[in-house]
């Protein structure tokens, strides 16, 4: 019977069925990080377990860290215990630890996929909402919880229900200076942000058949925007080359099996789902959100939502509740927005091709005066590369500070916060109320070239425009 | 070790009305510099309980007439967003055993059953039966019956729904699910075993 690449990775991994009618599920491959791992540690400690498989679990260290402080310890002291924790878990359990001494320290999504630990047709599990990002490859990664992360530890697996799949198929090409960024938005804003709760999301068609393995991981990174805990693209040439040459990517005749193999794990083509959504993606344009969740999204053309399209009363509630959030004007244009710091980084869109894109075009221009604008490279191994470019320098002259590998300004759990109620054009994934570190911060997420055009004229723009784009596209 | 049975929850309860309530409400990530879960509850809801002073604002959760309460009810996708524990942690541990809302969060909703924190989803209409109720008397007992797959409140009752897994897991004490995981570690030696990326 056809199966889909779900159906087929959660077949080759399911141990058994539990008595509550779950699944024993092996999880393959396990990433660890500082802020969701050491009270799963302390777990398995106080029940005397060791970790099963060390060879399986990988950590990296990316939350906390100061992107403008290399050297511990750090200023904040809660910062540092959690550090020292992480090391020291991961020395006493003998787990890989990709620390900035080792120069392959980043953003745990970012890490995996660039050491080759990601691969088609695995299992991946991570104490964080944005793992969904691995299934750029074909793999079904799942964002979990510290108690989990102890399950996996010690058992290298989980309890879970089977989720039902929803293919997304987006066909044609995008307009010049419409991202993959503007992609997910545009799904989040079509499907709503609860709309994949008990699905996977496979994202199919030729727009999927033609990004890169970075544009996958973009989209796949905001499943979980949309609800989805799991979202995949399934595995082809693209995936294979990415792969090729990785440090922990299969070599001589390992590598000839596992590419077959890999390739294997592909949707059968006629194989049924439980629900089928098609998008021409002739019809995306750069999107940008106005409120206080991703879904809460329009392009850039648009006008502010005025509570009275509401189509019920709880969308205008949540509509009045983001507007005052927001202090933004229903009825006017959301271009011109006066933006004050923007922000260029995250798991979502800190990679090579995010800054290449922004260096392109940002160079010989400045950011606007008075705008804060940082540019966080996701990993040092996309630093290093950048600086071996010139990016650093570029965006550098234009007026972004280049700062070191880290989460930064996506979550604030570091000193990259926002101040009182300024607005950040930013190129991150979350845009809750006081996600950014100020409990009245505002966040609009957009592409970093939309977010390069907000820093370079002070306010929400059409990158299209600022940069002259291609053809101007009537939305 | 074994583990409590839930059959019921029962309590005084109180109503945070909103929908997409995402766990950087819950709790924010600040207050997740840490390496244990101790101390987590005080900071629930933190940014929207306090001022930039630390001061309390208007919320339920600061309304004398609810502090003792121990079922939180709420709207719809309740604990969307970031899969962080430390937002059941944090209602667990200011005191809350049970949450009724429209519909939850996935993440969220496994990381409760994993601390026996039933999560029931009813009607907005029913929830908002409810929550007239404690509105009118706060010290009205509220049940969340985990078997009957109900919430009983005084003389009234609404159906709410414990999804199946997880409704099983907690009347059955295995809500924890790692006693069973670990009994299964030789089949999980088998499965791996003809997995080649396992081997490295």
């Amino acid at each position: 019977m056809p199966k889909s690449l779900f159906e087929k990775v959660w077949d080759a991994h399911a141990v058994r069925n539990l008595a509550n009618g779950q699944t024993q599920l092996l999880i393959g491959t396990h990433l660890i990080h500082e802020v969701t791992s050491p009270q799963a540690f302390g777990m398995l400690r106080d029940l005397n377990l060791p970790v099963l498989m060390p060879t399986r679990t990988f950590a990296t260290v990316d939350h906390i860290v100061p992107t403008d402080q290399f050297v511990e310890p750090y200023a904040d002291p809660l910062a540092q215990a959690m550090m020292d924790e992480l090391r020291k878990n991961c020395a006493d359990n003998n787990v890989t630890f990709f620390d900035r001494e080792s120069g392959k320290q980043g953003i745990v999504h970012i890490v995996g996929p660039e050491q080759g630990i990601t691969q088609p047709g695995t299992t991946i599990a991570c104490g964080d909402s944005h793992t969904s990002t691995h299934g750029a490859f074909g793999a079904i990664a799942f964002g979990i919880g510290t108690t989990q992360i102890r399950d996996v530890l010690a058992t290298q697996t989980m309890a879970l229900g089977k989720l039902k799949v929803r293919r997304i198929e987006v066909n044609g090409q995008l307009h010049p200076g419409v991202y993959a960024k503007d992609v997910i938005l545009h799904v989040i804003a079509q499907l709503g942000v609860n709309g994949g709760t008990g699905y996977a999301y496979e994202f199919a068609g030729t727009l999927f058949d033609s990004f890169t393995m970075e544009q996958r991981m973009t989209v796949c990174n905001m499943s979980i925007e949309g609800g989805a805990r799991v979202g995949y693209v399934n595995p082809d040439q693209t995936t294979v080359d990415y792969l090729q040459g990785r440090p922990y990517s299969p070599t001589g005749a390992d590598w000839d099996a596992a590419v077959e193999r890999w390739l294997g794990f592909a949707s059968d083509p006629d194989c049924s789902y439980d629900d089928v959504v098609v998008i021409d993606a002739a019809n995306i344009a750069p999107s940008v959100t106005w409120g206080i969740n991703p879904g809460q999204g329009i392009t850039i053309d648009q006008t502010i939502p005025d509570a009275a399209i509401a189509t019920s009363d709880d969308e205008k509630s949540s509509i009045i509740e983001a507007l005052e959030y927001m202090k933004l004007t229903p009825g006017a244009p959301i271009k011109g927005t006066p933006i004050n710091v923007a922000f260029l980084g995250s798991c979502t869109n800190g990679r090579l091709s995010d800054f290449r894109e922004v260096a392109k075009f940002i160079a010989g221009r400045k950011v606007a005066d008075g705008i804060k604008a940082i540019a966080v490279p996701g990993s040092q191994i996309v630093a290093a590369q950048c600086e071996k470019e010139g990016i650093d320098k570029v965006l550098s002259e234009a007026g972004f500070e280049w700062r070191a590998a880290g989460c930064s300004m996506c979550l604030a759990m570091n000193p990259d916060k926002l101040i009182g109620d300024q607005l950040c054009a930013s190129s991150s994934n979350r845009n809750f109320k006081g996600r950014q570190g100020s409990t009245t911060g505002r966040t609009i997420l957009m592409s970093p070239l939309m977010v390069a055009a907000a820093a370079v004229t002070g306010h929400v723009a059409d990158a299209r425009e600022v940069f002259e784009v291609g053809e101007p596209v009537l939305a | 070790m074994a583990l409590e049975k839930i059959s019921a929850i029962t309590g005084s309860a109180v109503y945070v009305p909103g929908n997409d309530i995402d766990t950087d409400r819950i709790i924010p990530a600040r207050f997740m510099k840490c390496v244990t879960f101790d101390g987590l509850g005080e900071y629930l809801f933190y940014d929207v309980r306090k001022d930039a002073d630390g001061n309390d604002r208007t919320h339920p959760l600061n309304d004398e007439r609810f502090k003792s309460a121990t079922i939180l009810l709420s709207g719809a996708n309740f604990g969307c967003g970031s899969s962080r524990e430390h937002a059941p942690q944090a209602i667990q541990k200011y005191g809350f055993r049970g949450v009724v809302a429209e519909n939850f969060a996935e993440i969220f909703f496994g990381n409760c059953t994993t601390l026996g924190i039933p999560c029931a989803v009813a009607a907005r209409a029913d929830i908002a039966k409810v929550a007239a109720a404690i509105e009118a008397n706060p010290a009205v007992e509220v049940t969340i019956d985990v078997d009957a797959q109900a919430v009983r409140f005084g003389d009234d009752s609404i159906p709410a729904e414990i999804r199946g897994s997880a409704r099983d897991a907690l009347l059955n004490g295995r809500w924890d699910a790692i006693a069973e995981l670990h009994e299964g570690v030789p089949q999980v030696q088998t499965v791996a075993a003809v997995l080649p990326y396992m081997a490295t």
